[in-house]
């Protein structure tokens, strides 16, 4: 299994929890396990052609996987997937 | 310690000019042997202070290679021809003592790093400062003659500015179109009860100025966007971006990749915040990390979400450091790295940034922009698709 950290935009969609654990042996199988399990983590993650939003960034451990392999990038025990889109927030108008 | 008088005959005595000329070569370790509070007044720049009382306690962490070229001043030369002839007893191969020491380096319009620009009472405001070696007085002058844009005097910028201005950074400059309300002073710690309704470029500068008089803070009190970006940013050595709104970040990104500047980038929501440096050319740009927007729904903003105050001052405060070690250029700035941080959980995680090859403002295909389309940046409100902020 490996722990998958949810960004706060996402929580909603996962009951509020920041990290779940989902199996997979790379890292679209793992991500397909936490949209089955939260289906509305789907649209988010991604696009009509199966592929990653462009607008979300997915790490190995810390590596982003677009230098990897990407969704066939392999999952060992343990490691750690993290979904990142990005944030905005700061001063309250500019 | 005594000396062997026969060495100090046989040391090498250079000229100041000689000395100006083996230092702006390159690969010169130059020592300092007077005591502290005379390097303190002035000393020349990449001085190593090794007093006289101390050199045999501290002269290895100074000049570690004893067969590098070593060269000593002191006040007049005579302090600086009794440490090289007690370096050559300790094995030290290549030294040379400058004769007529700072004063004969002066006499000859040479450079000094001076606490000239700092007053008496400079000295005792930074004197915690001046005590690391990591920043000394040479660190502390850098940083009252460094000038820095905050975009946003808000939840981000309030505590960077507060650290800043403490910092004794010269030049403070405020990006803010929005006055003060009640709801901003959880987290807005520049701000006051007093100053409800006052624009935030004002409330910042009163709060600066109180803090701190060495602190010149410029207002620009309004929006930043395509027509004024390049006008704004170019008289700044470092920009802090705290803004709440994609198209204006994506619109600091392209103008500051353009003029080079270094941006400090942070963003807070919740529980949750991020952040990284960015060194156009040397390391990714935020379009690197975030090729494109996020759709609204996934791009919610504090006013609508909510915000820890505190995590402001955590991410402010962070922003602050890095600024502090850009402009001493100490340290490892997080260049090629997002830290995010998790206030529920207590939890940093560091992220690996690339710079992408295909990136249409950094990559190796961006096209060198001409200075007819300086000024000139793609729609970003049509781009980001009315992602994020109050915009």
């Amino acid at each position: 299994m490996a722990t998958v950290k949810i960004p706060p935009v996402l929580r909603p969609k996962t009951g509020g929890q920041p990290e779940v654990e989902a199996g997979g042996g790379n890292v679209g199988e793992v991500l397909r396990s936490l949209t089955s399990e939260h289906p509305d983590t789907q649209e988010q993650l991604f696009g009509e052609d199966g592929e990653l939003n462009r607008y979300v960034n997915v790490y190995l451990n810390d590596e982003d996987v677009r230098v990897l392999d990407g969704l066939e990038t392999a999952v060992k025990d343990g490691d750690t997937v993290v979904i990142l889109p990005a944030m905005a927030g700061g001063a309250s108008t500019l | 310690m005594a000396i062997d008088t026969e060495r100090v005959q046989t040391i090498e005595e250079i000229e100041p000019f000689e000395a100006a000329e083996e230092i702006n070569g390159g690969d010169v370790v130059l020592i300092d042997t007077r005591e502290p509070h005379e390097y303190q007044e002035a000393h020349l720049e990449n001085g190593k202070l090794v007093p006289p009382g101390l050199i045999a306690d501290e002269i290895a962490t100074a000049a570690p290679d004893k067969s590098a070229r070593t060269i000593l001043y002191c006040r007049s030369g005579n302090r600086s021809a009794l440490a090289a002839a007690q370096l050559q007893q300790l094995g030290y191969e290549n030294v040379a003592s400058m004769s007529g020491g700072i004063i004969a380096w002066q006499e000859q319009g040479l450079p000094v790093v001076a606490a000239h620009g700092m007053t008496p009472e400079q000295r005792e405001r930074y004197s915690r400062h001046t005590l690391l070696p990591e920043v000394g007085v040479d660190g502390q002058v850098k940083l009252l003659n460094s000038k820095v844009l905050l975009l946003g005097a808000g939840g981000l910028g309030a505590p960077t500015a507060l650290y800043l201005a403490a910092a004794g950074v010269g030049t403070i400059g405020l990006v803010d179109d929005d006055v003060v309300d009640a709801s901003n002073l959880q987290r807005q710690v520049i701000h006051n009860t007093e100053r409800i309704g006052m624009p935030k470029t004002t409330s910042a500068r009163i709060f600066i100025e109180g803090l701190n008089p060495d602190v010149n803070v410029v207002e620009h009190n309004g929006r930043l966007d395509a027509t004024n970006i390049l006008d704004v940013i170019e008289d700044y050595d470092i920009i802090v971006d705290g803004a709440d709104n994609f198209p204006t970040r994506y619109l600091l990104n392209d103008a500051s990749v353009r003029l080079r500047k270094p941006v400090v980038s942070a963003s807070i929501l919740g529980f949750d915040g991020q952040i990284s440096t960015f060194l156009p050319y040397e390391g990714p740009c935020y379009r690197c990390l975030y090729p494109t927007p996020p759709p609204a729904e996934l791009a919610p903003s504090c006013s609508a979400n909510g915000v820890l105050g505190v995590m402001a001052g955590t991410m402010g405060t962070l922003q602050a450091n890095e600024v502090i070690k850009l402009v001493l250029g100490k340290g490892e700035p997080l260049v090629g790295r997002l830290l995010l941080y998790e206030a529920l959980g207590t939890r940093f995680t560091e992220l690996k940034v690339r710079r992408d090859p295909n990136c249409p403002i950094c990559g190796e295909n961006a096209e060198e922009i001409p200075e007819s389309e300086m000024g000139k940046f793609p729609d970003y409100d049509e781009f980001c698709a009315g992602a994020g902020g109050d915009r």
